[in-house]
């Protein structure tokens, strides 16, 4: 296995944090009132998508979730078009028709969060069988949370997957709660990853909020999609700092208490430190990164406010190609 | 009379069936500890027990599939879809089986099952959280269809629907949850299949369901000053259809406008107006309009979702246009 490379883990690093202040950003302008509609924040669980994704590019396709800005920001999407989008505003990914639970941009290679739990898992099956007929050498990777491995669509796509042996690698972010409920309550299985054995693919569980194993884990699976080996399970074990939605205070369920152990574990300080200690990153280069997200966000913020917001004259466009 | 939240008229339903027969029992996501994603079985953990209000998983043909097969042996489970929206990953518990035993098995099923879910748009929630789905299941027979429009129709509306033998589909309104109304204290039910005037009036007909009975209403009293006289009628269930209150409304009125939350094409509206057009052909002064959603997936921008959602002034202008013959 390819060792982390510098370069690398700072790559992953910046990712985390750019996620991270993403949210961050969202969630005090939501609180402002902002951003309509409902915001659900990945903090805590950026390690994930930012180990992930550093084995990505533009042609490789990620289906998401609810909770996916994370991924966005992993893949690469911008953060004009994230905020504008937020904002219900024309310049936004989906031109303000989708927000914050429909974010997409095909060609970064990101084919949509979805409102459905589950609802992307048999779509990024189809899309390995497209680029499996195409004959080219990409993948596609599927997030999704442990709440949504109860689905049918779970089941169905990955059996599909498998038995096509299709390039795509399903991400199972086990933040240990599906909404209110915590997993004891939702399924038997210790393991998600033991869910890989039905449908005869590789499953492995890795500690989530270690961006350096999951980035290996991540690559094996991805190398072998890419190979034509066939599909494998992530189980990736992580929390979700904040409560289900913004909003949801996380203390009706038992979830204020279980994070608090999580919350040690933060995988930005921690990377922060392991990257300090090889002398890859000091406080001066930190300080300059922080600055420049903190200043695009700032910028991205201003455009999304100042642009226009779709009307009347939207609202019948897009539903087909033509009629 | 006292004054409850819709929402909390549907925890009283569920509240006073459990206690009544032991065979009633809640299934749904988060529906335990959590009360509910809208709250509407809060506090019914605490009294019945995890046996009795049980949390699944995110598992919605599951979630129909047990709910039907509990039935089967005689239980009276009601179950929670979150979102209307949800349905689709269940529909062919719905439809194949849950709407089809009774009739394939000669009749000798049993289905007393009520299934609950809310719909419509209202909160930026887009394409996915925000429909208006209930043309589907009056589709298909088998099906009972509820769309309760106050706190009041809702706790006797569920109420029966619990009682009832056949499977209930039971829709209420994401919007109209933290709306009050009188509910009296005393145990009541609503039968279902009959309708109500919630407003007499003279010159036009307004047929309105769930949420658009308020926006009626209140289009109502603006168009009284106007001298306008509107009659607004709830249908409270889309099936069985209280047929005769309608029609005997039109009759007196001349002019119908059927309005809905749901796209028109194919709306239940298209049904409503059908049976018009055939059975008060002779009393019509003026063709029947209908004021529904536009013809798309809901909309994330506010401003794009309310103006595809029909409110009081699309009400008004539809009744005037009626009234004028524009
Ligand atoms: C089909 C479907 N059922 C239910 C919901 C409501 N819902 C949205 S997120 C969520 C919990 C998802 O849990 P999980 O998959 O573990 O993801 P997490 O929220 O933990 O990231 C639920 C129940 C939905 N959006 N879609």
């Amino acid at each position: 296995m390819a060792a982390l490379t510098k370069k690398t883990a700072l790559r992953i690093y910046e990712t985390m944090i750019r996620i991270r202040r993403f949210e961050v950003r969202a969630i005090e302008l939501f609180q402002a009132g902002e951003l309509p509609g409902f915001l659900h924040a990945c903090i805590g669980q950026e390690a994930v998508a930012a180990g992930v994704c550093a084995h990505l590019g533009d042609a490789d396709q990620i289906t998401s979730t609810h909770r996916g800005h994370g991924h966005m920001v992993a893949k690469g999407l911008k953060y004009e078009g994230m905020f504008a989008e937020l904002y219900a505003r024309s310049t936004g990914y989906c031109k303000g028709k989708g927000g914050s639970m429909h974010i997409a941009d095909q060609d970064l290679g990101v084919l949509g969060a979805n409102g459905i739990v589950g609802g992307g898992i048999p779509i990024a099956a189809g899309a390995a069988l497209g680029i499996q007929l195409q004959g080219r050498k990409d993948v596609v990777v599927s997030f999704f949370g442990d709440g949504a491995s109860n689905e049918g669509a779970f089941h169905e796509g990955i059996n599909i997957a498998a038995l096509w042996r299709l390039p795509v690698v399903f991400v199972c972010e086990n933040n240990g709660f599906a909404e209110s409920t915590p997993r004891s309550n939702h399924q038997t299985v210790r393991d998600i990853a033991d869910r890989a054995k039905a449908y005869g693919i590789p499953g492995v569980a890795v500690d989530g909020m270690d961006p350096a194993a999951v980035f290996e884990v991540a690559g094996e699976a991805i190398t072998r999609a890419r190979k034509g080996q066939g599909p494998s399970l992530i189980e990736a074990r992580t929390m979700r700092f904040l409560g289900h939605y913004v909003g949801d205070p996380g203390t009706a369920y038992g979830h204020d208490r279980e994070v608090v152990k999580w919350k040690k574990r933060d995988p930005i300080p921690a990377f922060g430190k392991f990257l300090e200690k090889r002398k890859w990153i000091g406080p001066k280069k930190e300080d300059e990164l922080r600055d420049r997200i903190e200043r695009e966000l700032d910028k991205a913020i201003d455009f999304a406010r100042k642009s226009p917001e779709p009307g009347p004259q939207d609202a019948m466009t897009d539903i087909y190609a033509s009629i | 009379m006292r004054e409850i939240l819709y929402r909390d008229a549907i925890i009283e339903a569920l509240d006073e069936e459990m206690r009544r027969d032991e065979s009633v029992f809640l299934l749904g996501e988060d529906i335990a500890e959590f009360g509910g994603s809208y709250k509407t079985t809060v506090g019914l953990f605490e009294k019945y027990g995890k046996e009795r209000v049980r949390n699944t998983p995110i598992s919605e043909q599951g979630i129909v599939g047990a709910t039907l097969g509990a039935a089967l042996m005689g239980m009276r489970p009601v179950a929670e879809l979150m979102y209307i929206d949800f349905t689709g990953v269940a529909m062919d518990q719905i439809v194949n089986q849950v709407a089809k035993v009774r009739y394939m098995f000669g009749g000798k099923a049993k289905t007393a099952l009520v299934l609950r879910t809310q719909g419509g748009a209202g909160r930026s929630s887009a394409a996915q959280h925000a429909q208006s789905l209930e043309a589907w299941f009056v589709h298909v027979p088998g099906l009972k269809v509820v769309m309760p429009s106050t706190a009041h129709d809702a706790k006797g509306l569920l109420k029966s629907a619990v009682r009832d033998d056949d499977p209930v589909m039971f829709i209420e309104h994401k919007l109209l949850y933290l709306e009050k109304g009188p509910v009296p204290e005393e145990d009541y039910t609503i039968p279902l299949g009959v309708a109500e005037v919630k407003r007499e009036g003279r010159d036009i007909t307004i047929v309105a369901t769930s949420s658009m009975v308020g926006k009626s209403l209140a289009a109502a009293d603006e168009l009284e000053a106007e001298g306008i006289s509107c009659e607004v009628v709830d249908p409270r269930t889309l099936f069985p259809l209280d047929r005769e209150t309608i029609l005997n409304s039109v009759k007196k009125t001349g002019r119908c406008l059927i309005t809905h939350e749901a796209v028109q094409r194919c709306g239940w509206g298209a049904e409503i107006a059908a049976t018009l057009a055939r059975e008060a052909f002779d009393y019509l002064d003026a063709p029947i309009e209908r004021v529904c959603g536009m013809e798309t997936p809901v909309p994330f921008a506010p401003k794009l979702e309310s103006h595809v959602i029909p409110d009081k002034d699309d009400v008004i202008a539809g009744v005037r246009a009626v009234i004028s013959g524009l």
